[in-house]
């Protein structure tokens, strides 16, 4: 910024991506640009684990734990892994979480930016479009062990429902029904919730099954974190709805994960499911 | 020897600005006003698509008068700067004040630049603070000037009208609903007397200090507004003149047709001197008068028999002589402000 006057690319009429204009003008600051070494660099920074969305009439909720490992180290207690990328739509991350943060940090850019110059929002599969370019400019990275594997969810206004979009590493966008997870514990959370998740739950009710689908990853992953009682530390939870969307506050969370460890006392497998 | 064609540089700077002011008159004015929860601006604005008020950042807004495409291009590159600020470093980083410098650096380089047109705009950048305090309100001219405006802002249109209105009747500190009226009102006050402007032709976005989300700035809607402002009795829209999306309305050109003045529109019963499309002399229609009418009396015959009239000569200034007395070099109409 030494030249006080602006620059002439930035009065160009063009594109409305901000990455697509971070390519040309900074292209250092983006976070797929960066040349890292061959070899594996995975062991090296800390890694987010579990995500888990889930749809309910009228919404979608979005959950992650708190943990963040490397190796065998807990490498943080109370790292955030769901992000708003906008009103109505948020963003989980698992993988390598610098550059799944910064990451989300250009998506959250690229949606408002194309609001501010468009003066419309993107729908939501022209959201999750960007979000999997984003992953697909990642791919170099992803093979030598930074992979950032994200789960998208939003309230679509235009056929009124909840939606969930999960992706791999290569950019692949798949649309999924009713729930899904992402990260190392995905598999037991996945399963967790086929016992558990209904289609006609409440948000409350979808909080609840998100919330047993982590305590069961928790279980069974070491690299995911359970609720941690004594420090009071809950998942981040995300709720989004036609009206927009709103992290649920930590002591709303904390009540519904209490009830649902003193049900576990009782059967700390957690809830049966009917058998026919 | 050809005498070489000398203009002052203060000339030059008047000609500029002036051709940028009657740009920026010719639209419609656009309102700022801090109220106690943020700042708000309003326009009239028949058209629901092309905006004079946006949103560049979370506390930041910005309002914009005259030529269209010129205005859009520097609420992109606003845009664009904020995002990229807020990218690079912090969202907390991104300031009404480092914006509004770079505007001004960008709009005072152009209008001084002899390449180029100067822009035929005018700003305001608005950043809303956590108290009325710390709101901003900066004001920039098609010229590169800042100005630090407190209270309420005019530009565009009959910009002084409203501002006079405003003066009178503006509360600081005061609602929503009370500054939203007290701003419409002036819009629609002009001298002759005072017009109700139709809801829909408004176009009207606050900065709310009070929003919970990081994102301050909201539009407001005709449900709202027709919520707000009530009945206010039979409304008249503005008369089509004037319309800065559909482009400057062609001066009134003299009833008057004078063969000798090249930019004249009207021919009247004189046959144009030269096609216009293809600048040769015209002489089929009516043969050239041996006599023009508008020639004096006094031409001696002895004259080329087809030479027009003598147009008249506007004076070139000579840097040597100093003007002759009663005949200023700029327009005192329009001083600078």
């Amino acid at each position: 910024m030494s030249d006080p006057r602006l620059p002439a690319a930035y009065l160009m009429p063009g594109s409305s991506s901000f990455s697509d204009f971070l390519a040309v003008q900074a292209p250092d600051l983006l976070p797929s640009r960066r040349a890292v070494p061959s070899g594996n660099a995975g062991d090296l920074a800390p890694h987010g684990t579990t995500i888990v969305a889930a749809t309910f009439p009228g919404g979608v909720v979005m959950a992650g734990d708190r943990r963040a490992t490397m190796g065998n180290i807990i490498a943080q207690r109370d790292i955030e892994k769901v992000f708003p990328a906008d009103e109505y739509s948020v963003v989980g991350i698992a993988g390598t979480a610098g550059l799944a943060v910064e990451m989300v940090r250009l998506f959250q850019t690229e949606l408002e930016h194309y609001e501010k110059i468009e003066g419309t929002t993107l729908s939501m599969d022209g959201k999750a479009n960007r979000l999997a370019a984003l992953i697909r400019a990642n791919l170099g990275m992803a093979m030598q062990g930074l992979s950032v594997v994200p789960l998208f969810a939003g309230y679509d206004l235009n056929t009124d429902q909840g939606r969930i979009f999960s992706y791999d590493v290569t950019g692949g966008r798949y649309e999924e029904t009713s729930f899904h997870s992402v990260g190392s514990g995905s598999l037991f959370a996945r399963g967790s919730l086929k016992k558990v998740y209904r289609e006609d739950l409440s948000a409350e009710g979808c909080v609840t099954a998100v919330l047993q689908a982590l305590y069961d990853a928790a279980d069974d992953d070491s690299a995911t974190g359970g609720p941690d009682l004594t420090r009071r530390i809950f998942p981040v939870v995300h709720v989004i709805t036609a009206d927009g969307g709103y992290r649920v506050a930590d002591a709303e969370v904390a009540d519904i994960a209490d009830r649902m460890l003193a049900a576990r006392m009782q059967r700390p497998d957690g809830p049966a499911a009917a058998l026919i | 020897m050809s005498t070489p064609f000398y203009v002052s540089p203060e000339q030059l700077m008047k000609d500029r600005a002036d051709f940028a002011r009657k740009g920026i008159a010719r639209g419609r004015s656009v309102v700022a006003i801090q109220y106690a929860d943020g700042i708000l601006f309003v326009s009239e604005n028949p058209s629901q698509a092309l905006h004079k008020v946006s949103e560049i950042y979370d506390r930041i807004a910005f309002a914009a008068v005259g030529r269209y495409n010129e205005f859009e291009n520097l609420r992109i590159a606003g845009v664009r700067l904020a995002d990229m600020r807020g990218y690079a470093y912090d969202r907390r980083d991104v300031t009404g004040r480092g914006l509004a410098n770079a505007y001004a650096q960008t709009l005072g380089t152009i209008f001084s630049s002899g390449g180029e047109k100067p822009y035929e705009v005018e700003i305001f950048v608005a950043e809303v603070g956590d108290t009325p305090a710390d709101d901003q309100l900066y004001r920039l001219t098609y010229d590169g000037q800042v100005a630090d405006e407190h209270g309420f802002a005019v530009m565009g249109g009959a910009a002084d009208t409203v501002a006079t209105h405003l003066k009178e009747h503006y509360v600081e500190g005061s609602t929503l609903e009370d500054a939203l009226h007290v701003a419409v009102a002036a819009l629609g006050h002009t001298d002759a007397g005072d017009r109700v402007i139709p809801v829909d032709d408004l176009e009207v976005a606050i900065l709310d200090r009070t929003r919970t989300q990081p994102r301050k700035f909201v539009r407001l809607r005709e449900t709202r507004l027709v919520e707000i402002l009530g009945d206010r009795g039979p409304e008249q829209p503005d008369v089509p003149q004037g319309d800065d999306t559909a482009g400057a309305t062609p001066p009134s050109a003299p009833v008057t047709d004078d063969p000798g003045d090249p930019t004249d529109q009207v021919s009247g019963g004189v046959p144009p001197l030269e096609n216009p499309m293809s600048g040769e002399p015209t002489e089929h229609h009516v043969p050239p008068p041996t006599a023009p009418p508008t020639a004096p009396p006094t031409a001696p015959p002895t004259d080329p028999p087809v030479a027009p009239p003598p147009a008249p000569q506007p004076p070139i200034p000579d840097p040597s002589q100093p003007p002759a007395p009663g005949t200023p070099p700029g327009d005192p109409g329009n001083p600078l402000p």
